[in-house]
């Protein structure tokens, strides 16, 4: 274009108005995304005051309970309050029971589960056709939104007699077990039919992250077992649970987390006393969080601080090993990328 | 000119002639089971299951060994194991459903959607009373928990795929720690922050509270997953076009991501709806209906259901049945629209 001064001059308002002002360039954020940004910056911190909220108010309200009773809060196993004559009341608070079965329980349960899960994993993964694999890992998806009252319901009225009968068999047969033994002929509502039905609650989170795992196996490395002539076990134990271990051990690690913070279907199926037992056939058990619903509803105001600190420490344990698990997971997850 | 397709060959298929000794082999294990179950002292569905597994993996070994060999006949007792471990894992889903919905069945009549528990307590008659202050309430607590919870999960999940800062590592563990509070430690602590030494009492705000705590890790995770489904193309674009991150993430992003947002609630919601321990602590009680969230008890489905149970008269179990019914069916339906809304994470268009 001709850009001659006499132009310039006849059309210089047209012109101004054609070319916008020169902008400033900068790499300074608009004040609508400063805000925005800084809302995002704020609320994301939501969890850690949660968490933190949680924590605090726990351990503030719980206190009195580990003051009182110091490291036998975790180790002793009694749990009584009662009025004396004078009045006042008379506490000791010990975990020690209900920290107790709650492992037990927790290790039944994965000692049930786990094997389950994988197998189930492997199945879907490499055994299942293709349309059934679909409805398979749907229902396994369901089967982790159930309610965990479903869960307690259909043990308590469905299992129960079962598990008695399969206790019976087993304590017939295995009884030469330490832990195997029982003291009396009671059977019924034992941390035996616990573990089963927590095992079964944890099947699907085991499978579902086992079957994540073991299906980012590396295709190459699955050809080439089989171009060496492997079987599909043979390729499966050769490169397929090598590779997946650790995601198996995370998925487990998970579905514990869940076995130890479980209350409603464990309260509906357990007989829920305040002795340690070793003795996973007999008839009763515990674990803290069914035990804080049992006490709660008649419990004293200090009893109840007592309850609360109970909490924190099941709190503090599914915390360790959420974040465990999840960092194990994490890394199978990133080793299978 | 006619083309003529051969069709394509596969050899490592089983023919029909292949699955004749297969199947043949099945039948007979079914044949030796009953018959030595007959013969012996072993009884029950126990030793037919049993004896099922060990004929039947058995008699497949010993083709495979007879046809191929050792290694083939070890493959073959894998696969029977990984078989029954999917039998074992899907059997007691299957026993659920089916105990929930014949017994729960029982105490269904039209009244009960209707009907509340102040003309009826869980010892009467299973035509008297029914769940609608369950449901009122339950439908309450989704809608004050989801409201409680979206905007902290929604936000959270923006910054850890949007702004992607210093601390997304450290958010993103805090989350998962959060997935894994369980239900009853949530319920406790809001009882010990308001309600213990306060003059508050349970109520369905509260209660929501707590299931917000459940329900922040899910949202959040899924949103997540979801917001990181979004092509950054689309992002870039918005960029390019001029508009300031806030305008993308608003007008590009949210809308791209909308079903699997959709999603990420619904899962969310799927995840409280059931829970029961924390209820016991923040809930409070009521037999009827109760408009008001923030003062006076609130009754609830998984409440319902725990009541009949603790109940443990029989009707007060059939009750807990038919309860467990009704939430299973919500539940469902729940899953259901998740799914749908599910198939198509994010608008490619």
């Amino acid at each position: 274009m001709a850009d001659s001064g006499e132009d310039r001059e006849v059309s210089s308002t047209l012109i101004e108005r054609a070319i916008p002002e020169k902008r400033e360039l900068t790499t300074k954020h608009r004040t609508s995304d400063v805000a925005f940004r800084t809302i995002l910056n704020i609320m994301s911190y939501s969890s850690l005051l949660i968490l933190a909220a949680i924590g605090g108010f726990l351990a503030f309200r719980g206190f009195g309970a580990f003051k009182d009773n110091g490291l036998g809060f975790i180790t002793h196993a009694e749990w009584s309050s009662s009025i004396a004559e004078n009045g006042k009341e008379v506490n000791g608070f010990g975990l020690g029971a209900m920290v107790v079965g709650t492992l037990i329980i927790s290790t039944i349960a994965l000692f049930i589960g786990v094997p389950i899960s994988v197998l189930t994993a492997l199945f879907l993964t490499f055994y299942a056709p293709e349309r059934l694999k679909k409805i398979l890992v749907t229902v396994v998806d369901l089967m982790a939104s159930f309610p965990s009252i479903l869960y307690g319901l259909w043990g308590f009225i469905v299992l129960a007699p079962m598990a008695t009968y399969w206790a019976k068999l087993v304590f017939k047969y295995l009884h030469w077990i330490p832990f195997l033994n029982v003291p009396g002929p009671a059977f019924e509502r034992s941390p035996f039919l616990a573990g089963i039905v927590l095992s079964i609650m944890i099947i699907p989170i085991v499978t579902s992250v086992s079957r994540e795992i073991f299906g980012q196996t590396p295709l190459e490395r699955m050809q080439a077992a089989y171009a060496l002539g492997a079987t599909r076990w043979g390729m499966i134990r050769a490169v397929v649970l090598p590779f997946g271990a650790s995601g198996v051990v995370g998925g487990a690690m998970l579905g514990l987390g869940r076995a130890l913070g479980e209350t409603v279907a464990v309260y509906s199926v357990l007989n829920i006393v305040f002795k340690i037992n070793l003795h996973v056939l007999y008839g009763f058990g515990g674990n803290i969080a069914s035990m804080i619903v049992q006490k709660f509803g008649e419990a004293s105001f200090i009893e109840k601080k007592a309850l609360l600190a109970a909490g924190f420490v099941l709190f503090i344990m599914t915390l360790i090993v959420n974040l465990a698990a999840n960092t194990i997971v994490q890394r199978a997850v990133k080793s299978g990328k | 000119m006619s083309i003529t397709t051969v069709a394509p060959r596969k050899p490592w298929k089983a023919t029909k002639k292949d699955l004749i000794p297969v199947f043949g082999a099945l039948a007979l294990a079914v044949l030796l089971d009953y018959a030595v179950v007959a013969l012996t002292p072993m009884k029950g569905k126990l030793a037919y299951a049993l004896l099922f597994f060990i004929f039947g993996a058995g008699l497949q070994m010993a083709l495979k060994w007879r046809n191929l060999g050792r290694r083939a006949a070890i493959d073959s007792l894998a696969a029977s194991i990984a078989i029954t471990g999917a039998v074992l894992a899907f059997v007691p889903v299957l026993s659920l459903l089916e105990t929930a919905i014949v017994r729960g069945f029982k105490g269904l009549y039209p009244g009960f959607f209707f009907h509340d528990m102040s003309v009826a307590n869980y010892q009467s008659p299973l035509n008297q009373g029914g769940v609608i202050q369950a449901i009122v309430g339950t439908l309450y607590l989704i809608v004050l928990a989801t409201l409680i919870s979206l905007p902290l999960s929604i936000l959270t999940a923006l910054y850890l795929t949007e702004i992607r800062g210093r601390a997304a590592g450290f958010i993103q563990f805090l989350v998962q720690a959060m997935s894994g509070i369980p239900s009853v430690v949530a319920g406790i602590f809001i009882y010990s922050a308001l309600l213990l030494t306060t003059s508050l009492r349970g109520s369905t705000i509260m209660a929501a509270l707590a299931l917000a705590i459940l329900m922040i890790p899910t949202v959040t995770r899924t949103a997540q997953e979801v917001l990181l489904l979004v092509p950054s193309d689309l992002r870039e674009a918005g960029v390019a076009l001029g508009a300031t991150q806030w305008k993308t993430v608003v007008t590009i992003v949210v809308p791209a991501a909308r079903n699997g947002l959709i999603t990420a609630v619904i899962l969310g919601v799927a995840r409280i709806t059931g829970e029961t321990a924390p209820l016991l602590f923040t809930l409070g009680v009521s037999n009827k209906i109760n408009l008001n969230p923030f003062s006076g008890g609130q009754s609830a489905l998984p409440y319902y259901v725990w009541s009949g149970l603790s109940d443990g008269t029989e009707l007060g179990i059939d009750r807990a049945w038919s309860g467990i019914l009704v939430l299973l069916m919500l539940v469902l339906t729940l899953f259901v629209i998740a799914r749908v809304f599910g198939t198509r994470k994010v608008k490619t268009k």
